[in-house]
């Protein structure tokens, strides 16, 4: 069971490589298509708007406290029953993009919300506009705020689609299932190997978050 | 048609159920144990001992949970200990969640003014009874919001033990759906049950995150 040169040959380590492929453009797209809608919805709960604001709220609540595995079977497996048939990138893809941008939505108001309101009240009555405060005042100070919550949470991101193992995705830690299937005596070194190749990213994108944090603060 | 489906497959909504409470139940309450011993390690003056923290926590906090449980799932029976999938789902959980956890008491004990820890030391202290008896009652109160947002982690994290047929709400949930063909109808009920849990936890640390933000704030 612990076939470490066999495991290691190129044509698996390949193998590998093309499932980590899978994980990356899924956290990419994911990754972008999130951090739009989080920013929109994240500003629509902030500003307050009569109605709106309540109903935007509920949705991010409701979505961020459902697990991701549950909207991954409800996107592949339950949308079909109405109609919509996706299939597994594109699905996976959904899954992940209604719940992370839910979660940065969130991150995006707290960070904003953090930002003293007197920095609101001095620019509009210096005469900018609500938009131009915005965009010109708040949103560069609040963005140094949320820094760290982004990139953890983008690190769950890259973690999470391994849930898509379930619905057949040929992404990394599918790809680590189907090699030990062949051969028990995988088992271990492809273990090894997806703890590594996974931690390597997450721990990249953890540098990377505390780089910018140090740069910023300065 | 909801209705009709919650209703014939109640008993194994509420095993779901039961389950997914019991497994994050039992996962916080070693979480909280492990977590406060990495949490103190990491915060050791040692600096060896303060790696060792270190790497236990990096490490984890940076592996996909289903890896963790795959592992204890499929290798470890294998390595000669026999494990249920609800254990294996269990012990992945566990240690998963203990990394966050020792962040967040770690985070919580560092927010206490340093100062606190020289003047008792200075009362004749020693550096566990000044733990113990000065910096970790204050820090509870700064730990607390931010460790119930991980408690609705480990309830939505559970839904992994649906991999290792661990019988909580979300394996269960996939068996309706595939005994029935409704899949939209059972998991929109399977995520009514989630947000049972997670919704009022989610509004009581908020809750509880302005209530004691705020006192702390009177206070100074």
């Amino acid at each position: 069971m612990g076939d470490f040169a066999g495991a290691y040959q190129w044509m698996n380590i390949r193998f590998l490589l093309e499932g980590l492929q899978v994980t990356l453009i899924l956290s990419a797209v994911s990754i972008v298509f999130s951090f739009l809608i989080g920013a929109v919805f994240g500003l629509l709960r902030y500003m307050k708007i009569p109605g709106l604001s309540v109903i935007v709220g509920l949705i991010i609540d409701i979505i961020r406290n459902l697990p991701l595995l549950l909207i991954l079977f409800f996107t592949y497996f339950g949308l079909p029953n109405i109609g919509i048939r996706l299939n597994a990138l594109p699905a996976a893809i959904v899954a992940m993009t209604i719940f992370e941008s839910m979660m940065l939505a969130e991150i995006f108001r707290g960070g904003i919300q953090a930002v003293d309101p007197g920095q609101m009240e001095a620019a509009r009555s210096n005469g900018l506009s609500y938009g131009q405060a915005m965009y010109h005042i708040i949103l560069p100070q609040a963005i140094k705020k949320m820094i760290p919550a982004i990139v953890s949470q983008l690190i769950s991101l890259v973690k999470d689609t391994s849930l898509a193992t379930i619905i057949v995705l040929p992404e990394l830690m599918y790809h680590g299932q189907v090699l030990y299937g062949q051969n028990s005596n995988y088992m271990i070194p492809v273990f090894v190997a997806l703890t590594v190749m996974y931690f390597v990213v997450c721990y990249a994108l953890s540098l990377l978050s505390k780089y910018l944090d140090h740069r910023l603060a300065a | 048609m909801m209705w009709q489906i919650f209703r014939d497959n109640f008993g194994l909504f509420m095993q779901g159920l039961g389950y997914t409470v019991g497994v994050s139940l039992l996962s916080l309450f070693f979480c909280l144990i492990i977590g406060t011993i990495f949490a103190l390690l990491e915060i050791n003056p040692k600096r060896w001992v303060r790696v060792i923290g270190k790497i236990y926590v990096e490490f984890f906090r940076n592996v996909p949970l289903l890896v963790i449980t795959m592992f204890f799932y499929v290798v470890v029976p294998r390595l000669g200990v026999p494990l249920s999938g609800f254990a294996a789902g269990a012990i992945g959980l566990t240690i998963y969640t203990s990394a966050f956890i020792a962040e967040t008491v770690r985070a919580g004990i560092q927010s206490v003014d340093p100062g606190q820890m020289e003047a008792a030391r200075s009362n004749g202290l020693t550096y566990v009874q000044t733990m113990r008896f000065i910096i970790l009652p204050q820090a509870i109160k700064i730990i607390v919001p931010p460790l119930g947002n991980q408690f609705i982690n480990l309830v939505k994290n559970s839904s992994v033990l649906a991999f290792v047929a661990g019988f909580d709400l979300m394996y269960q949930g996939n068996l309706i759906a595939s005994n029935t063909f409704e899949t939209t109808t059972t998991y929109a009920i399977v995520g009514v049950l989630y947000l049972i849990i997670t919704m009022p936890m989610s509004y009581a640390m908020t809750y509880l995150d302005h209530r004691w933000s705020g006192s702390v704030k009177e206070e100074e």
